[in-house]
């Protein structure tokens, strides 16, 4: 095993774990302020889609990125008016939500099934002919730099600003921040439109950059596993970033086995980033009286105002 | 009564509200002096909430206005009411448990003061210890006892130009003592010119820190007086009408019987973060008897409930027993097969399902009085348990089928206590058992239990109105911290005495 494919696998990691952590971020600050958005996988796929059809007929990535996020935003902004103004129930709205995903992404790709974009790499010049550090941890596409730079910047949010301030007070108690008078609602509104906006980033990833191609339900449950993801992580960033990462070093594992030599079915190591993820974080998570510290209380309840 | 309106604070002038089935307010008409603390006397739903919400700004009047020194003024959101200078402290708190003191109190203030976290702590720190309430700006809020929560509320609205501090029922979370010290603090903040609005049903609170006082009952006026110049009885008179009797003596049990509901040596550790460990707690409730365990809330009254209810499954043997039974591991069930009733803290959710009828509310803890034969209901015997609860408990509800939820607080308390009461338990819990009714029912509650107690029952009450306790039980003690304070027969002990119980002096051992 020599370091070129040591460098390989950690760029391979990085870049896997890479969509999962950008969805998972989102969902993260949208479960921060109290709100259970089930509907992930149908925003990512939506995104994706959506991504796609824009980049094909504009050859920009950059454009076709911009659909991705309004895309994903769009179908957040449909959970938000019906969950806030219509009260329906947050797990099943969001069930419906990833259904609909499921259903509009393929009805609106099917004609793109098998078309493939010219992938444009973008690389940091000098630093990523680095050698073994250039490969890790320069020759990145501009979505991972970005994936870590949002990273960081929720954990100061949350850490430092009085707006992450507020969206944990919202999340931990709607009728105390109300009658502060802080607004619930647009809060709300605010974090869930986040959260979709990243859920569609994540799926334009997946297949403006992965792939890069449209296939139909190609997010393959990662919508869900980043949603397993933020409650395992405790609702704390950096354990996400750490889980993402995990989960995508599990995902190229197959790649590692076999080069010692190793033959495993391939479905059951297709199985292994979701267990194993899912595995560590119940692990981390096991002290349940630290968690209720930062979950935020009202989690996935209607907050029907004033009377 | 406007004569001096130079000098007027706040004027509220014909404020009326309804809500769908309920005059909440009806025309009232207040004026609040600068410098003033006035009382806004009343029982539970005579309309104080609604009206303090009004002023500060959550509910909007159907019509009245309302003069802020002297200027007619609309408040339409929280926000204008503390840009007036109101400051309210709400009776359940708005704090949030996991942030910290002072990102509470940044909550509450505009983003341009909030901005700087270490000026704000050092600020914290000041005004706290200038009115004599000291708190650490950083500490988290669910370590904080209720009382020091409630100084959180109050400096945060002291941080602020305060004119009018607005105080919801705030000394029935403390401790008499504490009380004592809060209102050293509101007497300081009136000598300095600001307004308080006192808001209470505790006649000898007011008479001790009030200038003037507003009597309100069923959404009017009243009444209006200078406390000290009035007797508790004939505020009372004010509060509840003529037609109910207040004030009962109630005659003490009979002494020297036996010892009924045993717990001997209970330690159980909490699962919740926010929760209290129970500490070496062994006490006897006599057949015949009522036994009352004060405290402020949170000093584990909710974990030991749940323990002596069977909702917390203990190991072992012989910490809970009867004298012919141990139910240290017995489930809920089986402890009401032996003869025990609850009325738990919780009335929507523990003591009732919200979404059922009362009916079927009253089947499910009366279910062993004859109502299954064979597996199967018998309606009609159904029916008339809960229809006997309804007429002698006088529960104001639509009837059998009226769900649960639909009732006002009081009256399902109503309907929970007389479901418990009916089945005859040999050993009662209750807890908070006239939490949230009027002084009327409150009394025929407590007669009911009397009449249980005289049965031979074992009664054990927990609650936080020490008054309460001081009428009915025959022994008293206090819970702080998981700890049982002594227990003293109620007519050989004061009022300070349990006061200094519930702040934890006693000859506690140290936590481990």
């Amino acid at each position: 095993m020599d370091i070129d494919f040591i460098a390989n696998i950690l760029f391979a990691t990085i870049r896997m774990g890479t969509p999962l952590l950008i969805v998972a971020i989102g969902e993260l600050v949208c479960e921060k302020s109290g709100v259970l958005n089930l509907g992930q996988e149908g925003m990512m796929l939506m995104g994706a889609v959506t991504g796609f059809m824009i980049a094909f007929h504009t050859d920009s990535l950059f454009i076709g990125f911009m659909g991705s996020v309004v895309a994903g935003a769009l179908m957040a902004l449909l959970f938000a008016v019906v969950t806030m103004h219509f009260y329906a129930n947050q797990v099943a709205t969001g069930l419906a939500l990833t259904i609909l995903g499921v259903g509009l992404s393929g009805f609106m790709g099917r004609s793109y099934v098998g078309e493939a974009l010219t992938n444009i790499d973008f690389q940091i010049p000098l630093l990523s002919s680095i050698p073994f550090f250039g490969k890790v941890l320069f020759s990145h596409d501009v979505l991972v730099y970005i994936s870590i730079g949002l990273a960081g910047a929720v954990y100061w949010f949350f850490k430092s600003t009085r707006a992450g301030l507020v969206v944990k007070a919202v999340g931990e108690s709607p009728e105390s921040a109300q009658s502060l008078g802080l607004s619930v609602l647009k809060v709300r509104y605010l974090a869930i439109v986040f959260g979709g906006a990243m859920a569609g980033l994540a799926g334009g990833y997946l297949s403006l950059i992965d792939t890069p191609l449209w296939a139909e339900n190609m997010t393959a449950g990662r919508g869900w596993i980043a949603l397993a993801l933020v409650v395992f992580a405790s609702w704390r960033v950096e354990r996400v970033v750490f889980g993402a990462y995990l989960f995508g070093f599990m995902s190229i594992m197959h790649l590692v086995l076999q080069s010692f030599g190793l033959s495993v079915s391939s479905n059951l190591l297709a199985t292994l980033p979701y267990v194993a993820t899912v595995v560590v974080l119940v692990l981390l998570s096991r002290n349940q009286q630290r968690i209720k510290l930062f979950a935020p209380m009202s989690l996935g309840k209607s907050f029907h105002g004033a009377h | 009564m406007n004569s001096g309106s130079s000098n007027s604070r706040l004027l509220l002038d014909g404020i009326t509200k309804s809500y769908p089935g309920c005059l909440a307010n009806d025309n009232i008409s207040i004026d609040v002096k600068a410098g003033s603390i006035h009382a806004i006397l009343g029982e539970n739903g005579a309309g104080k909430s609604t009206l303090m919400k009004i002023i500060y700004g959550v509910v909007k009047p159907d019509s009245g206005k309302l003069l802020w020194e002297g200027q007619e003024t609309t408040i339409n959101a929280p926000i204008d009411a503390r840009e007036l200078g109101i400051g309210m402290v709400f009776q359940h708190f708005s704090l949030f448990q996991t942030l910290s003191v002072v990102e509470n109190i940044a909550l509450g203030l505009d983003q341009r003061s909030s901005s700087d976290m270490d000026r704000l702590a050092k600020r914290i720190i000041e005004v706290s210890t200038k009115y004599g309430m000291p708190l650490e700006p950083h500490r988290l809020v669910h370590t904080l006892s209720t009382g020091e929560r409630q100084r959180v509320e109050i400096v945060r609205c002291l941080i602020q130009d305060i004119k009018l501090l607005i105080l919801d029922e705030p000394t029935s979370v403390l401790t008499p003592q504490e009380v004592d010290s809060l209102f050293d603090t509101l007497r300081q903040l009136a000598d300095e010119g600001s307004s308080i609005l006192f808001i209470s049903h505790k006649l000898k609170e007011i008479q001790s820190l009030c200038d003037s006082a507003t009597v309100l009952r069923a959404g009017r006026v009243s009444g209006s007086c200078v406390p000290s110049d009035e007797s508790t009885t004939s505020m009372a008179r004010m509060m509840v009408g003529d037609e109910t009797q207040i004030g009962s003596e109630y005659p003490n049990a009979k002494n020297d019987m036996p010892d009924f509901l045993s717990i001997n040596q209970l330690n159980v550790a909490t699962t919740d973060i926010f929760g209290v460990d129970l500490k070496n707690i062994s006490f006897a409730a006599k057949q015949g008897e009522i036994l009352g365990i004060a405290g402020v809330a949170g000093n584990g009254q909710s974990e030991l409930l749940s323990v002596l209810s069977g909702e917390t499954q203990l190991e072992g043997f012989n910490i809970i027993t009867f004298p012919d039974a141990d139910l240290t591991q017995s489930n809920p069930m089986q402890r009401r097969a032996c003869g025990m009733g609850f009325v738990p803290e919780d009335r929507l959710g523990h003591g009732a399902v919200p979404d059922m009828s009362l009916r079927d509310n009253a089947l499910l803890t009366g279910f062993l009085q004859g109502l299954i034969s064979r597996g199967f209901v018998n309606q009609s015997a159904t029916e008339n348990f809960s229809k006997t609860i309804i007429d002698q408990f006088d529960v104001k509800c639509g009837g059998n089928n009226s769900l649960a939820k639909s009732l006002s607080g009081g009256n399902l308390q109503k309907f929970i206590i007389g479901r418990e009461i009916l089945q005859t338990p040999r050993c009662l819990i209750a807890a908070h058992p006239t939490w949230g009714v009027d002084v009327g029912a409150a009394t025929s509650i407590h007669k009911a239990l009397i009449a249980l107690r005289d049965q031979g029952a074992s009664i054990l009450i927990i609650s936080e109105d020490i008054d309460e306790l001081f009428t009915i039980s025959d022994r008293i003690c206090a819970l702080f911290d998981g700890q049982l304070s002594p227990i003293k027969p109620t007519n050989a002990t004061s009022i300070e005495e349990v006061g200094s119980w519930m702040a934890g002096v006693f000859g506690r051992q140290q936590a481990a």
